[in-house]
């Protein structure tokens, strides 16, 4: 386990784990949760133990829809989705690491995709 | 006549015409002055909350501060309002974001979160008031069944946004009553569409607004008004089904006898 990259994660994110107290509710009401390989209580869980690598690889960093479902019903104001969000950041911080490429975009293009969708995902998946 | 700011942000200007075009003229005839600031910035699109990303700020503080001399800022998209609620109020309580903003804006003093932000729902009902959009109908929508689809960036984080109950809204079932329509209640109304996702997942997207639709026609609705480009496209495209999705404020327009100036 790497203490500094945990240690970073903590402070890019402003949340306390330790406040977790399991109930899953988290995951129970996040929309992308079929998609994820880890849900939303694995990743505040899997921050408390240091257990960082396994997330900082997986697709589910790109699942969460930033929807606030998480962080408005967690009975112990944990705030999962800015814990996904600093793992995530974590990972497309490092060089050559962004999920997603302008080349990539006029692919994804259609005649009434929304700009807003564009500069979304830019901010979500790249750095 | 009250004056406020107004930011329409990038997807009003190009996909989502209709949705700027009916709220400027229907806050005109409603009596609410509308200015646009100048070169101002996309907001982001969402808001990155993390505690050291401070350029992703900076948009949204221009944005906040160009609107200090008038009596807020409204907007319409529920992603731009979503972006610059979040930043508004965690600026007013981070000083060492507001100082690091400062420093990369060169400002004189920090902006700390003076502005007072408003949706284009809040503005009718805190500045209008429901009861005087009531007396201005002209074309009541009689008869019709209307969901108000939340979607999720109206309502979340509430400490922040600060609308409305964020788990049993009214706002936009208040508004469906003042233009003469009748709310439709149903499960999936403040539940995600699938958003950006749309990009890189067709199927969850699809997923995801094919519920929200479902439920609003499994209670009975005529139609489904929003007031995010983004979900709009959702349930349009991606949901499967062809129950007809609008803007809140073109169903607005249309109340006020507005919709052919709409058009224009």
């Amino acid at each position: 386990m790497n203490k500094n990259e945990k240690d970073w994660i903590d402070i890019t994110s402003g949340v306390n784990v330790r406040k977790c107290m399991r109930c899953g509710k988290c995951s129970a009401t996040c929309p992308s949760y079929d998609e994820m390989e880890y849900h939303p209580h694995q990743f505040v869980y899997m921050v408390e133990k240091g257990d960082i690598e396994p997330l900082l690889n997986s697709k589910s960093l790109y699942k969460c829809l930033t929807c606030f479902a998480c962080v408005e019903r967690c009975p112990r104001g944990v705030e999962p989705a800015k814990v996904i969000e600093a793992v995530r950041l974590t990972a497309v911080r490092k060089q050559g690491n962004n999920h997603l490429l302008p080349d990539q975009i006029p692919d994804m293009l259609d005649d009434d995709l929304p700009q807003q969708a564009i500069v979304t995902a830019f901010r979500k998946y790249t750095k | 006549m009250q004056t406020f700011t107004y930011y329409p942000g990038c997807t009003l200007r190009t996909k989502a015409k209709d949705l700027d075009a009916y709220a400027r003229a229907s806050a005109e005839a409603l009596g609410i002055g509308l200015i646009e600031p100048e070169n101002w910035q996309c907001c982001g699109g969402a808001y990155t909350s993390a505690t050291n990303e401070p350029a992703t700020k900076l948009s949204a503080v221009r944005t906040l501060m160009a609107a200090k001399e008038t009596e807020g800022l409204v907007t319409v998209c529920s992603a731009c309002h979503n972006v610059i609620k979040q930043t508004n109020y965690d600026i007013s309580r981070n000083e060492a974001m507001a100082v690091k903003v400062q420093r990369y804006l060169e400002l004189d003093e920090a902006y700390t979160g003076e502005t007072k932000v408003y949706h284009y729902l809040e503005l009718l009902r805190d500045v209008v008031g429901f009861d005087n959009l009531k007396a201005k109908v002209v074309n009541p929508l009689k008869g019709k069944k209307i969901a108000a689809y939340y979607g999720c960036l109206l309502l979340r984080p509430s400490k922040a946004l600060a609308m409305d109950d964020p788990e049993n809204p009214s706002i936009m079932e208040d508004f469906i009553r003042a233009i003469g329509g009748t709310p439709v209640i149903y499960a999936q109304r403040n539940e995600c569409c699938g958003g950006y996702i749309t990009l890189e997942d067709k199927a969850q997207a699809a997923k995801r607004s094919n519920a929200v639709m479902s439920s609003a026609e499994s209670m009975g609705a005529d139609m489904i008004i929003t007031a995010c480009p983004l979900c709009l496209y959702n349930l349009k495209k991606n949901s499967g089904s062809s129950l007809p999705v609008y803007y809140f404020t073109e169903l607005l327009a249309e109340a006020l006898g507005l919709k052919e100036v709409g058009n224009e």
